[in-house]
């Protein structure tokens, strides 16, 4: 996984609260059996719109999306953090995030970022009257900007993680023998398709 | 201390919880189906890692597949080589693969239960939200990300975060022609689409008691659209008896053990919850969501709500949209609103009495001449079932399309899909934009009313309908 630090960049503000992942990347791109090349395709069917934000030329160079709450809700589809990570986008910040989305996310290495309810709307009411550049730091746990600094919470250990990119299935197998000791005391008559 | 069955599941399943670090859970049983693995399976490949466990790990292709008679050959090239991959991956990775024509091909959710694969006290994964379904049985159900995908295949376990409790209660009973599917969107419309974030639901009461195993699915399924990624309901004797005998559930003595463990797990008077919620059942209508959102959810008795009841700013805009992109004007009577498509199917609504349910309906009636209208069975089981009993029949001759078994049109990743301003009446779970094809317009209603707006053409209060009940 690619590792998170501090990143600073433009804010493109989608003010809409329960964006959900059919949006952030409709079906029909799910059935490529690869892990890249969504990033073309992120918010196709609203893109058709030419007012949509991502297509005005001032946030062409957005890399942090401050959205409404509920971001990332429906479908439990990666593609959907890979499409906005793909795109660009290296940070997401929202009041709250769908829990499995919020995990995916953090997998990858693109940080969603929880703010209050009203710090998020004060950020929307600026990213709407001019460029409005954030920084968002992991090790601080802070997002900053001009006139503007919030702390925000995430779970350590995923920040951990993030903070040295780590592989997880790696720090995982680490335990095997825990893994294995636990199998061990399974009771025998749960299910399995065949003896393994 | 009281337990709840949420605890008891939890706290049998952690491997090893360090300080600082979530818990590492082990799991049970990891579902597996062609849209959400093929990116896991080429992860395990370039780190030289194989399938730890494949004995709990089971496939099948649900999503993709098309659900007319020559389903064997699919058009679309992109889909069939989704599907190929996962053949190849089963094959490699030494997985079950439940294929087309196996006899046991089917959606994910509706398979495992019908084997017996799933039950009780048990944790069960799978890259997909509506894995929430099997909490039905008293598991411990959730859906995840391709990168847990990965690591499930590879390590049987899966680092979480013990997540918080919610007690959603139903007191009383569900009134004649209310069914689980109008139980769960009644909840959502209560707690909203992120009501139930960063929490298991247990669902409770005399009214979730009363429910069949397959009323219990349907609600369990519609816990992701309330935002929680689990829901569950503690094993009982309808559990137990819907069990028994199935392929997968342990036969003779072990039964007998099986039954005496899972009796123990049911939350225990008393046991907290960090929140709880109560609905009264004969309050309950049958409803009809108008909105993009499952949320926005309104009684067929009702009207199409407007901009002028919503709370904020942001709110305000979400209805606008909704709207707009509905083709509805506030005020706009429900059962007034004239429909183009029917989808009876989905991993919410497709199993044996939901198909029941919509035949009893039908029969005697003739599909609307303005609506095209489809029956998709959740699985082979599913449709054999309902042949045997003559259903494909009642909706054949009524005007309905009998189908084979897959998602189908509620995500439409296969040919089935809703055409630009089309508005079907669909018994699947999501009505965001697009999510039944580009411009298509869901509303979300339970099998009856379904089945009642094919032959009306029009969505119609089933308690008024001829013969219901």
């Amino acid at each position: 996984m690619e590792s998170f630090r501090s990143h600073t960049g433009l804010v493109a503000p989608l003010d809409r609260a329960n964006v959900d992942t059919d949006q952030i990347i409709p079906k029909q791109f799910l059935k490529r059996i690869e892990r890249t090349g969504y990033g073309e395709f992120l918010f196709f069917d609203w893109r058709s719109d030419a007012g949509f934000i991502l297509n005005r030329p001032e946030y062409s160079k957005a890399s942090i999306l401050l959205a409404g709450r509920n971001f990332g809700c429906g479908s439990s589809r990666e593609h959907a953090p890979w499409a906005l990570q793909q795109y660009g986008f290296r940070v997401i910040i929202a009041p709250c995030f769908a829990d499995i989305f919020g995990n995916n996310a953090l997998k990858n290495g693109l940080l969603a970022v929880s703010l209050q309810e009203p710090e998020v709307t004060t950020l929307f009411e600026r990213a709407g009257r001019a460029a409005l550049e954030l920084t968002v730091n992991l090790e601080s746990c802070r997002v900053s900007g001009k006139d503007f600094d919030a702390p925000f919470t995430i779970d350590s250990f995923a920040r951990h993680c993030l903070l040295h990119g780590l592989d997880d299935i790696g720090l995982t197998l680490q335990h095997e023998s825990e893994i294995a000791q636990f199998e061990a005391g399974r009771p025998l008559w749960m299910p399995t398709v065949h003896g393994d | 201390m009281p337990r709840t069955a949420f605890d008891k599941i939890w706290d049998a399943h952690v491997v090893r919880h360090a300080t600082g670090e979530p818990a590492l859970l082990y799991i049970d049983l990891h579902l597996v189906h062609e849209v959400t693995s093929p990116q896991a399976f080429d992860g395990l490949r370039q780190a030289g890692r194989r399938v730890r466990r494949p004995g709990l790990t089971i496939a099948t292709v649900d999503h993709n597949v098309p659900t007319t008679p020559d389903r064997l050959l699919i058009r679309d090239p992109i889909a069939a080589a989704q599907i190929s991959a996962l053949r190849k991956n089963a094959e490699e990775f030494g997985i079950v693969l439940l294929d087309m024509n196996s006899g046991r091909q089917g959606i994910v959710h509706v398979v495992g239960p019908e084997l017996g694969l799933t039950q009780p006290g048990m944790t069960i994964v799978c890259g997909d939200s509506h894995t929430s379904t099997h909490g039905a049985f008293g598991a411990l159900a959730f859906g995840i990300g391709t990168s847990e995908v990965e690591h499930v295949l590879a390590t049987q376990s899966l680092p979480q975060q013990r997540p918080r409790t919610m007690l959603v209660r139903v007191d009383g009973r569900l009134p004649r022609g209310i069914t689980a599917k109008d139980l769960a969107l009644g909840i959502i419309g209560t707690i909203g689409t992120d009501g139930g974030t960063g929490h298991v639901i247990e669902y409770a009461g005399e009214a979730v008691r009363a429910l069949s195993m397959e009323g219990r699915m349907t609600l369990c399924n519609m816990t992701i659209e309330a935002g929680a990624r689990a829901g569950l309901v503690s094993p009982d004797e309808t559990t137990f008896a819907y069990l028994k005998g199935r392929p997968y559930a342990p036969q003779g003595e072990d039964w007998d053990r099986a039954i005496s463990h899972w009796a123990t797990l049911a939350t225990e008077a008393g046991a907290a919850f960090d929140s709880e919620v109560r609905i009264a059942a004969e309050q309950l209508e049958p409803y009809v969501t108008w909105g993009t959102s499952p949320g926005m959810v309104v009684p067929v008795t009702g009207v199409v709500p407007g901009p002028q009841e919503a709370v904020s700013d942001s709110e305000r805009e979400g209805v606008l949209r909704a709207l707009e992109y509905m083709g509805l004007s506030p005020g706009t009577r429900v059962d007034q609103i004239s429909i183009d498509r029917v989808f009876i199917g989905s991993c919410t609504n497709s199993r044996i009495e939901d198909l029941r349910a919509a035949a009893r309906l039908v029969r005697g009636h003739k599909v609307h001449a303005n609506v095209r209208a489809l029956v998709v069975p959740g699985s082979e089981a599913v449709k054999r079932a309902a042949e045997a009993e003559g259903l494909d029949e009642m909706f054949r001759s009524a005007g309905f399309e009998w189908r084979e078994p897959g998602c189908s049109m509620c995500l439409g990743m296969n040919p089935d899909t809703l055409a630009e301003g089309e508005r079907c009446a669909s018994t699947s779970n999501r009505n965001f934009e697009g999510r039944q094809g580009r411009g298509g317009r869901t509303h979300l209603v339970s099998p009856e009313m379904a089945a009642a707006a094919a032959i009306a053409g029009h969505f119609v209060d089933i308690r008024r309908w001829e013969g219901a009940g």
